[in-house]
């Protein structure tokens, strides 16, 4: 690729960013302030429940959020350098799709019903690289082929409903690896189909990722996926990152009592008969979001400080962080 | 495909069995063609049973309408009582007609789509605001008000178009109605168009194409238009029945020799065999463009599988 010049620059930073949704019932504060960053055939496994921000910081950062009523408030989307989030919408345009792309949950309302697979893949090449539809099309038959689609040949004309789950999945890759980007975003990739075809699709997208040296954003809450995948872990909580490590020193010693909670929630055969450990309470109201840690009114281990002070990120060691006063204290616990 | 048409063709016969001879009935046993031919005049009771000989109104009612089906068939639609055939009627008249719904037709999908679509993707914003209380105001005045207002205004008074139609109804001089015609049509073409758009461009498979990064102006016609146009197809396919056979008032305004004017004519001087071979072709043109419907519809949403 041509961008193979020695540059210090990571592939994607993300710095400060700071999402709002303005709704009847107030502002929502949907991302607080989130960096992370990505370099290129790294995986960052962004972990985080139901309306943590994980899938909103995502929509910032490829330019798909809705906006009204999502408006971002503040923060840079650096991709190889460069602000994504002022720069014109159509140098932004081009980079979309091409450079940067996503893969989201439901294939089968993702892809448009009434296109064949095939035109859908083909519009890429059309598109970006102003490719005649024939030679656009004989591109969606190999990259049909690549992402393992049997007969890819003769299905180029089929529609997404005649397709598996697991095989609309494989086309939704093959969209977004269509012309080979830095960055690919999943949105959780997996969520939507049968446990023996999430093995199969994240394989899939693992062996992609390492040919063509990507980046990879995985957006999921399944900490089954992202031990095996990820080389690193960023743990959203209320629109904040709470916890950022590499993955082994995650799953061995958290450093967030969120994070610890959530490693005690997966359900573990050695445990098989006794009750499932759940955190309790709810996320909090992200139109009034409470001051000091936001998973304070959940956290066993919370004291009178975690109610008025805002636990900035406290740097664990080399790459990891913490955002709780007393990290130490939860490190150590094991 | 094929063996769906097939299917759905044979499924026309009994609606149309039934439609017709629910008109066939209404017509011939609720009111006496023959008395209707002597007007005032009561007539002669022989002369009377010889007609009633004559035009088989002395057989029992299904046996008629068996007869008149057979006539049908051979294309023979019977003579009017002023001696003209009624297929030279419809010959006259369905021509008329035809161009009357083309421009209207053309109105209402052009104006119809284009302002829908705009006003569908500013959805919230001052233009579709004002298209949605237009449409309101359109869709709220009737045919008759609408068709002697704009008849008065740009016909007669400031003298735009001729405010009278000739027999030979050329297509310049059908504009104005074909407008009038329309605009109902239109306003709920409008509406509609504006409200799947506005549904659409939320759907997943849009926020899809963003990411793809597609322009603009392929997202919306490739992507966007093409699913939210199936409601409007629809709509538009079952009102070119519409149009056809109901443009009774619209005709009499404008003084138009087409369908509605004919069928008018026919209820009014109880003609009888007018009105039943006009609403006999009127139930076929409907038949045939709710079909044209399905199978469009087949075209367009390819999720819809016939067996």
């Amino acid at each position: 690729m041509e961008h193979q010049r020695d540059q210090p620059v990571t592939l994607l930073d993300v710095r400060d960013l700071q999402v709002e949704f303005h709704t009847r019932d107030g502002v929502a504060k949907a991302v607080n302030g989130v960096n992370y960053c990505v370099d290129p055939g790294e995986t960052l496994a962004v972990l985080g429940e139901s309306g943590s921000g994980k899938s909103v910081t995502a929509q910032a950062i490829m330019g798909i959020l809705d906006s009204p009523p999502g408006r971002i408030t503040g923060g840079e989307v650096l991709f190889r350098g460069e602000d994504l989030l002022t720069m014109g919408a159509e140098t932004r345009r081009r980079i979309r799709g091409a450079k940067m792309s996503m893969v989201f949950q439901d294939a089968l309302s993702a892809l448009n019903p009434v296109m064949s697979v095939g035109a859908q893949l083909a519009e890429m090449f059309e598109v970006h690289e102003g490719m005649t539809r024939k030679d656009s099309r004989a591109k969606a038959v190999q990259l049909m082929d690549r992402v393992r689609i049997p007969a890819a040949k003769d299905r180029v004309g089929d529609y997404p409903h005649q397709f598996s789950g697991g095989m609309r999945q494989r086309i939704m890759i093959a969209m977004a690896l269509a012309l080979e980007p830095d960055l690919v975003i999943a949105d959780e990739p997996t969520t939507a189909l049968d446990v023996t075809v999430q093995a199969q699709v994240m394989d899939l997208l693992a062996e992609l990722q390492r040919e063509y040296n990507m980046g990879l954003i995985l957006i999921t809450h399944d900490l089954g996926v992202v031990a095996d995948v990820a080389d690193k872990i960023a743990v959203m909580y209320a629109g904040r990152i709470v916890e950022t490590a590499p993955v082994h020193d995650l799953y061995a010693a958290p450093a967030h009592p969120y994070t610890r909670g959530l490693l005690d929630s997966i359900p573990r055969l050695d445990q098989k008969g006794r009750q499932l450990y759940a955190i309790k309470g709810l996320p909090p109201d992200l139109t009034a979001i409470p001051p000091g840690c936001p998973f304070s009114p959940r956290c066993p281990r919370a004291q009178d400080i975690c109610r008025t002070d805002r636990p900035p990120l406290f740097a664990v060691s080399h790459g990891r962080a913490s955002a709780c006063h007393f990290w130490k204290e939860t490190l150590d616990e094991r | 495909m094929g063996r769906y048409v097939i299917r759905r063709l044979l499924q026309m016969i009994p609606v149309f069995i039934g439609s017709t001879f629910l008109i066939f009935f209404m017509v011939y046993a609720l009111g006496d063609p023959v008395a209707a031919l002597f007007g005032d005049k009561a007539p002669d009771p022989a002369t009377a049973a010889r007609i009633r000989k004559d035009l088989y109104l002395d057989e029992p009612l299904w046996k008629q309408y068996l007869h008149y089906m057979g006539q049908i068939l051979t294309g023979d639609f019977g003579t009017a009582f002023n001696g003209q055939k009624v297929t030279e009627l419809m010959a006259s008249a369905f021509p008329v007609t035809l161009r009357l719904t083309i421009v209207a037709l053309l109105f209402e999908i052009v104006v119809g789509i284009v302002l829908g679509v705009l006003s569908g993707l500013r959805r919230g914003r001052s233009l579709d605001t004002s298209v949605l209380l237009i449409t309101l105001i359109v869709v709220s005045i009737p045919t008759f008000v609408s068709g002697y207002v704009l008849q008065f205004l740009i016909g007669v008074k400031w003298g735009v178009v001729t405010p009278a139609v000739s027999p030979y109804a050329p297509f310049g001089e059908l504009i104005l109605p074909g407008v009038v015609l329309a605009l109902t049509s239109l306003a709920y073409v409008t509406r509609l168009t504006r409200t799947t758009i506005a549904e659409n461009s939320r759907a997943d498979y849009i926020r899809t194409a963003v990411a793809k990064g597609l322009p603009r102006h392929r997202l919306v016609t490739r992507h966007l238009l093409r699913n939210s146009l199936i409601p409007v197809v629809t709509f538009i396919g079952t009102d070119v029945g519409a149009l056809m056979g109901g443009a009774i008032v619209t005709e009499r305004i404008f003084n138009i020799h087409g369908v509605g004017y004919q069928l008018y004519q026919g209820i009014l001087r109880q003609n009888s065999p007018t009105v039943v071979g006009f609403v006999t072709i009127l139930v076929i043109v409907f038949l045939l463009a709710n079909l044209l419907v399905d199978l469009l519809y087949a075209v367009l949403d390819p999720r819809i599988r016939y067996a």
